[in-house]
């Protein structure tokens, strides 16, 4: 509670956390949407916002605010199944490459760091490309997954190429501890900060790619995300038209999500990071 | 020797066996999908209303093979790309058909790299000079109301603000092109008209990669000089009456420098996937706009051309930077 408590008296903190829990309970709403979202032509077509329909209809025939939500949702669910299922792949090759170390390690941080070279945006459109008909939330998450893990993953292994130096590692593994269990409960609790504020990190970057592609139209354009939201109504030219509240909503929606997730994970990482956490907190 | 042996030898393996697994995986991921690329383009010839006549089809099929590079098995295939590449064939572009794909390239690169090059110079240049003086007095004000306008701008997602340039800018207020490289029917020439039709068409594109890349730049560079000026060799300076110009100079900004030049290497091998989604919000004829096209078309052998120009520009880059090193960092030696 007392970490909170400090986190707190940062006011992005405080500002992102609100911001991402109404994202949350958007989010949460769409379980108790009227309309199906995959349907079109279930109301009437390009009406302003009113008391009936919040946030207007678009040209497909489709509430906003209950598109909206669904989208919010959608994109939710593709960056934290990408963050969560990255985050698994990070930790286990770190911790490999960083306890075994020798040519397994070197295969491994190789694979990575090719990772980090390659034009990742590049492959993502070819994979895209191949895969768009059969795409879905769960593909693309694991899509992104299978590339995002490679900076991380060298965090992880300096962080355990130094734990393993420490006198507590000794005296684990003269008492007998199993490398599984040594690595699982001695280490982990040291990496959780660190993939605590790179989980963060990946789903914002998750939600932007997933966007670029959806603006691309490589996506699934009936699976409404925010980046679907967006190319449809930059497809129906609703701002040539003047339909300021279709093309609004997926934007300032967006622009939320992405500056609350920022200032979440700087504030943490400040946090985490004892120099710039004395300056902050004043202990 | 000793450095050709001990250092120069691996770098240069590990420089190819990068270029070859990059392109190892364009090679595959095609071949992955259970989708047949010369099924699905009969199937859009189909879809555009062309009828052939039984024979033909068949003609065509063994044609598509050929040419998609897929007669044989796959390390027959695999051993033919390579062939191809080495030679410098990256084949034809399917929906500009005949034209080879080198040739598109070619003619999209100039822009590009126009572009590119001089926004990754000036980001570089504007965001390490503010960075290392708002860095350097963390505790003025003005330095604290820059750090905060660049936290509130670097998240912003790269699409969304150029296409609000481009809206206030060229769509509200007309004080710039909407689309294109250069005014229609201008040609290429070195006259002053020329030169000032394809700045004024370049500047929103230019003004976004510049905000947005630089607030990076900016933040990275104002986090290295403020833990560099907590090094314990900087305060000793001060406290021996070093003059500031020099501790700043000598000191600091040489020290705060070096991730930065990697940086800047990095950022000049992204140039040759070009920017996506820049070219495509102001109309920009680079290799992004050609990238673009070739998306939309289901240019395969397009995008599998720039992909692996990309990932041989961007390894390169890294390769120069390293050799380079020493001669910028003297703690490096390689012997």
């Amino acid at each position: 509670m007392k970490l909170l408590r400090d986190l707190f008296k940062d006011f992005r903190f405080t500002l992102s956390f609100i911001v991402l829990m109404i994202i949350m309970i958007l989010a949460l709403l769409s379980f108790f949407s009227p309309y199906d979202p995959t349907l079109w032509y279930v109301v009437p077509r390009d009406l302003r916002p009113s008391a009936e329909h919040l946030l207007g209809t678009d040209s497909n025939g489709q509430d906003i605010f209950w598109q909206a939500t669904f989208a919010v949702r959608n994109s939710l669910v593709v960056s934290l199944i990408s963050g969560l299922v990255s985050r698994a792949i990070a930790v286990l090759i770190g911790m490999i490459a960083g306890y075994k170390g020798g040519s397994i390690d070197r295969v491994l941080m190789f694979v990575g760091d090719s990772l980090l070279v390659i034009p990742l945006v590049l492959i993502f459109v070819m994979l895209a490309m191949m895969v768009r008909q059969s795409m879905t939330l769960v593909t693309l998450g694991l899509m992104l997954a299978a590339f995002g893990w490679a900076w991380d993953a060298r965090l992880i292994r300096s962080m355990v190429l130094s734990l393993r130096e420490r006198e507590f590692t000794k005296t684990a593994a003269l008492s007998g501890t199993g490398t599984v269990k040594l690595v699982l409960k001695e280490y982990m609790p040291f990496t959780m900060p660190l993939v605590f504020s790179t989980l963060i990190n990946n789903m914002s970057w998750a939600i932007g790619i997933e966007m670029f592609l959806a603006i691309l139209g490589l996506v699934n354009l009936n699976i409404p995300t925010l980046g679907t939201m967006l190319n449809w109504a930059l497809h129906y030219q609703s701002i040539l038209l003047g339909r300021w509240w279709w093309i609004l909503t997926p934007v300032l929606l967006s622009l939320l999500v992405f500056i609350a997730l920022y200032w979440l994970s700087v504030s943490v990482s400040e946090y985490l990071d004892p120099r710039t956490r004395i300056q902050r907190v004043g202990a | 020797m000793n450095f050709l042996k001990r250092y120069l030898l691996p770098r240069m393996i590990s420089y190819f066996l990068v270029i070859w697994l990059g392109i190892t995986v364009v090679f595959f991921i095609p071949r992955l999908t259970p989708n047949d690329p010369v099924i699905r383009m009969i199937d859009q010839m189909r879809a555009r209303g062309s009828t052939l006549e039984p024979g033909a089809m068949d003609d065509i099929m063994a044609d598509l093979t050929r040419m998609y590079g897929l007669e044989g098995s796959w390390i027959e295939q695999y051993g033919d790309m390579w062939g191809r590449l080495i030679r410098g064939d990256f084949g034809v572009s399917f929906f500009q058909f005949p034209t080879p794909v080198s040739q598109l390239i070619g003619n999209a690169l100039p822009w590009t790299l126009g572009l590119l090059l001089s926004t990754t110079a000036i980001t570089w240049i504007f965001g390490n000079i503010l960075g290392g003086i708002a860095g350097y007095y963390t505790r003025k004000r003005w330095s604290r109301v820059l750090d905060t306008v660049a936290m509130v701008i670097r998240p912003l997602p790269y699409y969304i603000f150029a296409f609000t340039l481009l809206l206030l800018f060229a769509y509200l207020v007309r004080w710039f092109p909407i689309t294109g490289g250069a005014s229609l029917g201008a040609l290429p020439s070195f006259t002053w008209e020329y030169i000032m039709d394809v700045l004024w068409h370049s500047f929103l594109p230019a003004l976004s990669l510049i905000v947005l890349g630089g607030v990076v730049v900016f933040q990275t560079m104002k986090l290295l000089v403020q833990n560099v000026n907590a090094e314990s060799f900087v305060q000793y300076a001060k406290l021996g009456g070093v003059t500031e110009d020099r501790i700043v100079g000598k000191y600091i900004i040489r020290n705060a420098m070096l991730p930065q030049i990697t940086g800047l290497a990095l950022s000049f091998g992204q140039i040759f996937s070009g920017a996506l989604i820049t070219e495509i919000v102001f109309g920009y004829p680079g290799l992004g706009m050609l990238l673009y096209r070739a998306i939309l078309n289901g240019d395969y052998n397009l995008i599998m051309g720039i992909t692996i120009l990309s990932i041989v520009g961007i390894t390169t880059a890294i390769l120069v930077v390293d050799l380079t090193y020493p001669l910028l960092d003297p703690r490096i030696r390689y012997v």
